[in-house]
């Protein structure tokens, strides 16, 4: 492997690896305050195997000469995350949890999907196994997309209406360009943001209108750009300080 | 003795099934089907497991478990490596493992062919009175690998190992 294409795969396990830690750190904040028992158990086994998948990740990270999981995941600034807005923002409205779970997990299906045919090898084989259990996470949001939407209540589908408006732009910033997109494609290792945008809006836009949401022309949004160069949004820095509290108490805690 | 001059691949096996999962303990790791490669020779043996789900937190005491068993076979070396080559599916569940679910409670998975679908996961067959007259309640449940239902026949609550 050439260094350019070494740094441009670890570019895209960084992005893919932040995703899922954030992301799983914020479906973790519903253990014990969703709406109803069984969402309970959802949200904190949907964060449980995103740790689980930042946690192959970061392995990946390390096997390419970088430091340990541990360290990765704990004591990086927040500049060198590399995770997308939408993961970031925080959630106190269940309908807004449950449209960034749709929004988000069709992307990391598609985004799996093409991996399983990745040129490095190691990706590949966690991308199939990844991407079984994505299945219920998929399975999960679309069942609530519908049963809010077309099959709810005029309360149901306002608040999720406005969760979608809301989170759009921060939707279409998981697919900002990365400065490697030419050398990803020619490795082999990914095909890339753009061809995965496409069969994201493939998979979402059907999705969303059958189930009774409107949706805005998609070229008129401007997406949330710049989580993938370092630059957050102002709720990353205190989800930072609260998931390595006990971490930079003790480094050498067994927990 | 002749036993540990000669080491088998079968002696291996069997110290295996005395390796069990802590989320379910009456079911042993070769039944479940995560052991996916063995290499054993008069040095050392290595052991090749894939995890249930990439997030299982079993994963790490199970690899202990199984060092500290085979370590009583006279080998210098125990490697136990995990490595997602062969994925694990539930279709790798024995006839053995699926019977011990059974005995206690849960539903076997169902096997499939080729690519599961999830709404595989809306017909469970309820394991205390055999109905099938059973309601998804959540895809989710107390371990990542199992999944909720209500038994709309015999009004018990039961678990059903999901397929992957």
């Amino acid at each position: 492997m050439t260094a350019d294409h070494r740094a441009a795969l670890e570019d895209l396990l960084f992005r893919m690896a932040d995703d899922a830690l954030i992301y799983g750190h914020r479906n973790s904040e519903w253990t014990g305050l969703a709406p109803i028992l069984e969402e309970d158990i959802a949200f904190s086994s949907i964060a449980q195997d995103k740790l689980g998948h930042a946690l192959a990740l970061y392995h990946l990270l390390s096997d390419l000469g970088n430091p340990d999981p541990d360290t990765l995941a704990f004591t990086r600034d927040e500049q060198q995350f590399r995770c997308c807005h939408l993961v970031e923002l925080p959630t106190q409205d269940y309908a807004v949890a449950l449209m960034r779970h749709a929004l988000f997990d069709y992307a990391e299906q598609n985004r799996y999907a093409l991996l399983e045919q990745s040129t490095y090898q190691p990706l590949a084989d966690l991308a199939r196994k990844v991407r079984g259990e994505i299945k219920y996470h998929v399975f999960h949001a679309s069942t609530w997309l519908r049963l809010l939407g077309n099959e709810g209540t005029d309360e149901s589908r306002m608040r999720m209406q406005a969760a979608l408006d809301m989170l759009l732009p921060y939707a279409l910033g998981i697919f900002e360009p990365s400065p490697y997109e030419q050398e990803l494609r020619s490795a082999g290792i990914f095909p890339g943001e753009e061809e995965l945008k496409q069969r994201w809006l493939e998979d979402v836009v059907p999705l969303l209108e059958s189930a009774g949401y409107r949706l805005p022309a998609i070229e008129t949004i401007e997406p949330a750009y710049g989580g993938r160069r370092g630059y957050h949004t102002e709720h990353l820095q205190p989800l930072i300080e609260e998931m390595t509290v006990v971490f930079r108490i003790d480094p050498d805690a067994e927990w | 003795m002749e036993q540990t001059a000669h080491l088998t691949d079968a002696d291996v096996w069997q110290a295996l099934a005395d390796v069990h999962d802590p989320e379910i303990p009456a079911l042993s790791i070769v039944d479940m089907g995560i052991v996916t490669k063995l290499d054993v020779s008069a040095e050392r043996i290595t052991v090749t497991i894939t995890p249930t789900f990439v997030g299982c937190p079993a994963l790490e005491m199970i690899k202990q478990t199984i060092t500290e068993r085979l370590s009583e076979f006279p080998v210098k070396e125990v490697e136990v490596r995990v490595d997602y080559t062969t994925p694990w599916t539930t279709n790798r569940l024995t006839e053995q493992g699926r019977a011990v679910l059974r005995s206690l409670g849960f539903a076997p998975p169902p096997r499939f062919e080729g690519e599961f679908e999830p709404a595989i996961l809306l017909n469970a067959s309820c394991p205390h009175c055999g109905s099938t007259n059973t309601t998804l309640r959540s895809p989710f449940g107390p371990a990542l690998c199992r999944a909720i239902y209500l038994c709309n026949d015999c009004h018990q609550a039961f678990e059903q190992f999901k397929p992957l």
